[in-house]
């Protein structure tokens, strides 16, 4: 079954576009990285298939339902259940963390269960420690954002979203804000995931990182696939904007 | 007159000072957010009404409002003026108190971080519950010392109620002092607002430490 298909999106800024007619799919249990220049349009895609963004074209399913689509030029959403439902099927990573400050790591974990799913608060909580504890942050529950470093708050960060027991999970560089020490204690937690069979949409830009982990790589270039396939067809590949890319990237 | 009964009437009069400044920040906290929500309306002529309300409230002296409000009830439509005095005052303090509040939220609100609302947006959370839960809270921190200035400020403003003739301690010094022709009633009105204003930045200072658990 498909988890995520994404059918021709096109996304205009003022009438810039910005993604030009893109489509793909994520089956359950996929994991799909998105490599790129900057600026090719990996953070837009990202966030119109998270529904942070509108869409200017095409639509986006989620298990066959639809999350954003167009109806007479305009994009539309689905109603506020309908909406609510899909929305968590999926989690996202962001770059820069974006944890709440003002709430306790464990806080962070736990609050949308118990006050937006309305689960019971105690398994909730039981689930968070156990989630934590997995992250290597057994001891910081109680300490707040700003006491952590920044691997650590990425690291809160993928359990909060964890906790929301999604289908899949959507990173945006989660590791670009990250000194190269921190990068690999991330990268150690997602290739963790994946043994778990997590589903997972992953913008990086660590080659080797998409290369092991990654069932399907999609390169984009200016708004478009440039070029997708395995791991080894895209890095083996004669496209000359990759070859440009991974050339750029190794000689720095 | 003896410094026992001038003592005494200035405290009466402390008293009004006091009434006057705690009702003034029981309407004026809670009217800036309404306040706020017109201004940043997305219905043009509420944000523009708004806007002109705020410019004004800033823009004239508070004195010269506080008269307004007292007399123009009165030259405008003949009401009579007798028993509203102290609504006068609180509609005129408020009322510019919340234009002062308003624009300190909004420099609140506005300086979250939008990564804050995509946050909540992903987990779930309702448009009330990121606002209350989410964003609120961290404005809070972030006004309080702006707050902390105006609440100051208001200790002070309450003696130009006195433009009204309104008897709260500042008048009562002034009556006493001319009557008597002695500079010590306004000695000790002014230890009174200084005891006031230090009690109100501690109390303030309690709030901020309060929240000095996160950054
Ligand atoms: N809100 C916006 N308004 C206008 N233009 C935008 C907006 N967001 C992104 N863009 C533009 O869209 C293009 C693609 O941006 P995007 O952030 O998706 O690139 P990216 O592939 O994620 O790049 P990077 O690797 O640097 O993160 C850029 O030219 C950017 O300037
Ligand atoms: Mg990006």
């Amino acid at each position: 079954m498909k988890l995520l298909e994404m059918n021709h999106i096109k996304k205009n800024f003022d009438g810039v576009p910005v993604i030009k007619d893109i489509s793909l799919s994520v089956k359950e249990g996929e994991i799909l990285a998105i490599i790129g220049p900057s600026g090719s349009g990996k953070s837009t895609l990202l966030r119109c298939a998270t529904m942070l963004e509108t869409i200017s074209g095409g639509e986006i399913l989620y298990l066959g339902k639809r999350a954003a689509w167009m109806e007479n030029g305009k994009p539309e959403f689905p109603k506020k259940e309908e909406r609510k439902e899909i929305q968590s099927c999926f989690g996202l990573v962001f770059q820069n963390f974006n944890l709440f400050p003002h709430f306790s790591v464990l806080k962070n974990v736990t609050d949308a269960p118990v006050k937006v799913q309305k689960r019971n608060k105690d398994e909730v909580y039981q689930e968070a420690k156990i989630l934590l504890g997995k992250m290597g942050l057994a001891d910081k529950a109680d300490a707040y954002p700003y006491q952590l470093s920044g691997g650590q708050q990425q690291r809160v960060s993928i359990a909060r979203a964890l906790a929301m027991k999604p289908k899949m999970l959507f990173f945006d560089e989660p590791t670009s804000a990250l000194d190269p020490e921190l990068t690999g204690e991330i990268l150690k937690v997602i290739k963790g995931l994946a043994a778990e069979h997590m589903t997972m949409v992953i913008v990086t830009h660590e080659m080797n990182f998409a290369k092991n982990v990654a069932d399907k790589i999609i390169f984009m270039d200016k708004g478009v696939i440039a070029e997708e396939g395995t791991p080894e067809e895209v890095f083996s590949s004669d496209n000359v904007r990759m070859k440009e890319f991974l050339g750029k990237l190794s000689e720095e | 007159m003896s410094f026992e009964v001038m003592l005494r009437q200035l405290t009466v009069g402390f008293g009004q000072t006091f009434l006057i400044f705690i009702l003034t920040l029981v309407f004026s906290l809670p009217l800036g957010m309404i306040v706020y929500f017109g201004r940043v309306s997305r219905f043009r002529p509420l944000s523009w009404l708004v806007k002109i309300y705020i410019s004004i409230m800033r823009g004239t002296p508070l004195m010269l409002q506080l008269l307004v409000w007292y007399f123009g009830p009165y030259y405008l439509w003949g009401m009579s003026i007798g028993g509203y005095k102290l609504t006068a005052i609180l509609l005129g303090c408020s009322l510019n108190y919340a234009a002062y509040f308003a624009e300190i939220y909004r420099s609140g609100i506005e300086s979250i971080p939008k990564g804050q609302y995509e946050a909540a947006a992903l987990l779930g959370y309702s448009r009330g519950q990121t606002f209350f839960k989410i964003v609120l809270p961290q404005v809070v921190k972030i006004v309080l010392p702006s707050v902390t200035n105006e609440v100051i400020t208001l200790v002070k403003d309450t003696s130009l109620v006195y433009s009204l003739s309104y008897v709260e301690m500042f008048a009562v010094a002034k009556q006493i002092a001319a009557a008597k022709t002695t500079v010590l009633p306004f000695f000790i009105a002014g230890v009174y607002y200084y005891i006031f204003n230090y009690a109100v930045a501690w109390i303030m200072e309690r709030f901020e430490k309060k929240l000095d658990y996160y950054r």
